[in-house]
């Protein structure tokens, strides 16, 4: 890959919390238009990785690099302008406000100039928060509080505020979690269809090898922090550490070594 | 013009219309209602200021501090310099406390809750100190206004109060409405989304920084008006416009009124206004005991404040047209 396709890039990246290792040596480059998937046990720093690279934690060592410049010292806010967005593995919505109206302070504070002079409920506005809607399928719950929806329905909705400002790189925290089986492909496919029509490189955490291979055209796999694998799906769902610490499907090695531990 | 806006606007001028009206009938029937009237307005002012920063997610307990500035600021304006235009001294009093929030902003804007709020009872208190030590502006007197004049128009003493009532009204009145327009908003939305949820703010690039800052400083200049207003009602100042018992009246109206309306706010301060003159008259020492259990009866039935009955009303009717539309569906 030539280094001009690189959108985004991690650099010995280091994060601890006490004697916690949330993230050791993380080199990571991201190609412009990557499917990236990153998958993890709970705790292995997924999530920490995230919140590093959009500038919500700071590294305790390390870079990151963004469309050719250190965006390290960067916070979320100024981020989230230059076209890194995210969503987040607990939907962070405005739970008293409906959907509509979420997606409208979504729009909202990506047209600052105006934002003053132009009423909320503004023609066009409205027009683009229900275009928004639609693409995600949630047209039915466009005046629904927020509080009341269901967790698929959350999930969509958090996302489609992430894509506002269309994005360069979107960061979606396990986007298809607390929502049932069957619930988890058809959602997943919503997203993706919705994404289609961006140019938008993806780097979403997910637990189900499935929705991984099916969507993903890397996966890295986390263990304790660092990446125990970096490669495309079928490779790395083969390789023995990634099935011992990730997926379980070395489950016997494992039980073993921690009964002789 | 959007017709949202528009319908705003009109709401105002109605509004003015109906206010004027009123001074005039109260001028010729119960003259001291005028008095009382200007005087609410004047903390309605302060209080709306405490709304808009509700709105945000915050509460300054020392709203004193820019109710008193505005005061001191216009007040001096008229006894050195000898301005007495009442609109003068008004645009005055509202910059004067505007700017001081906006120097101060920067300081508390990163603080939340009630380290902000206490923060403000702190600056306020500062203010107060200062005062109560410059003999030169009367220490802990205060001092006395001129009567003020009304673009070179000198009232008699029959129609002061009538005068000023008037101008008291219009004020409100644009301030309203400029406010109302304001909550409606993108801006205005998007500082109503900081009060729910400041880290999605920031994930969607908007600054919760700035519009602390901001709407401190609207929270300063509404202070300034309400405080030059007072000033020329009550026809003295003195170091008591930022004492913390003077905030913490400014809470209460807004508290009793809710962010949601903003008539509500004028509403909730003539409420308290005429509570304390007929207790006064009638209940000596009683009047905080009635506002109490007032303000406890509507914490309880109206948690959003006397702004969200009508909506209250509003959605009640929805869901019952609901529920009787799913009874229909379902037989
Ligand atoms: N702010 C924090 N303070 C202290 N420890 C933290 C903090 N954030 C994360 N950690 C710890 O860092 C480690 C990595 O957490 P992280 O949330 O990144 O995991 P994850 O891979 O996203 O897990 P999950 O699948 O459960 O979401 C965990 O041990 C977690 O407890
Ligand atoms: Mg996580």
């Amino acid at each position: 890959m030539s280094d001009a396709a690189i959108i985004l890039e991690a650099r010995d990246v280091q994060k601890r919390f006490g004697a916690v290792v949330a993230a050791q040596d993380i080199n990571i480059k991201v190609g412009l238009g990557e499917k990236l998937s990153l998958i993890g046990a709970n705790g292995a720093g997924k999530t920490t990785f995230m919140n590093i690279v959009t500038g919500y934690l700071k590294p305790d060592a390390g870079s990151i690099h963004f469309d050719g410049l250190d965006v390290t010292k960067l916070n979320p806010r100024q981020l989230t302008r230059r076209g890194v967005c995210r969503s987040f593995q607990i939907p962070q919505l405005y739970e008293p406000m409906t959907a509509l109206e979420n997606l409208l302070v979504a729009i909202g504070t990506s047209n600052q100039a105006f934002s003053l002079l132009r009423p909320a409920r503004d023609a066009a506005v409205l027009d683009q928060g229900h275009a928004l809607l639609k693409r995600f399928g949630l047209e039915g719950y466009a005046e629904r509080k927020v509080s009341e929806l269901p967790g698929g329905v959350r999930k969509l909705l958090d996302i489609a505020m992430a894509l506002v400002r269309r994005p360069k790189v979107l960061l979606l925290d396990e986007p298809t979690s607390g929502v049932s089986v069957d619930e988890k492909f058809p959602l997943m496919e919503t997203v993706m269809e919705a994404l289609s029509e961006e140019e938008v490189t993806v780097i979403f955490v997910e637990h189900d090898m499935e929705i991984v291979t099916r969507y993903s055209d890397r996966v890295l796999a986390f263990y304790q922090g660092q990446v125990i694998a970096d490669d495309d799906p079928g490779e790395v769902l083969a390789d023995k550490a990634v099935q011992k610490y990730v997926t379980g499907t070395a489950k016997a090695d494992a039980v073993e070594e921690e009964a002789g531990a | 013009m959007h017709a949202s806006t528009k319908r705003t606007c009109l709401a105002g001028l109605i509004a003015v219309i109906l206010l004027v009206l009123a001074g005039f009938v109260f001028q010729h029937w119960q003259t001291w209602i005028l008095f009382t009237a200007t005087k609410a307005i004047g903390y309605g002012l302060v209080a709306l200021g405490i709304i808009t920063l509700m709105r945000g997610g915050l509460v300054s307990f020392g709203q004193g501090l820019v109710y008193c500035t505005g005061a001191y600021a216009s007040g001096l304006m008229a006894t050195r310099l000898g301005v007495t235009d009442a609109p003068v001294l008004l645009v005055v009093g509202m910059l004067a406390s505007a700017l001081l929030a906006l120097i101060v902003s920067p300081l508390i804007a990163r603080y939340r809750g009630i380290f902000f709020a206490m923060l403000t009872v702190a600056l306020s208190m500062v203010l107060y100190g200062v005062l109560v030590k410059m003999n030169a502006i009367g220490g802990s007197d205060g001092f006395t206004l001129p009567e003020p004049t009304f673009l070179g128009w000198q009232p008699s003493v029959d129609y002061a109060d009538l005068a000023l009532y008037l101008l008291a009204a219009v004020v409100a009145v644009v301030a309203s409405t400029a406010t109302r327009l304001y909550y409606d908003s993108m801006a205005g939305l998007v500082a109503l989304a900081v009060r729910e949820n400041e880290l999605r703010v920031e994930y969607l690039g908007s600054s919760v920084f700035k519009v602390t800052v901001r709407h401190f400083t609207i929270a300063g200049a509404l202070g300034g008006l309400g405080g030059t207003l007072n000033g020329m009602a009550l026809g003295h100042i003195d170091p008591l416009f930022s004492f913390w018992t003077t905030s913490g009246e400014f809470v209460f109206i807004a508290v009793l009124a809710g962010y949601i309306s903003v008539s509500a706010v004028f509403l909730s301060a003539m409420i308290l206004e005429l509570v304390r003159s007929f207790s006064n008259l009638y209940f000596p020492e009683t009047w905080q005991l009635i506002l109490g259990g007032f303000l406890i009866v509507v914490i309880v039935f109206l948690p959003g404040g006397i702004g969200s009955f009508w909506e209250r009303v509003k959605e009640g009717r929805a869901a019952r047209a609901q529920a009787e539309q799913e009874e229909g569906a379902g037989s």
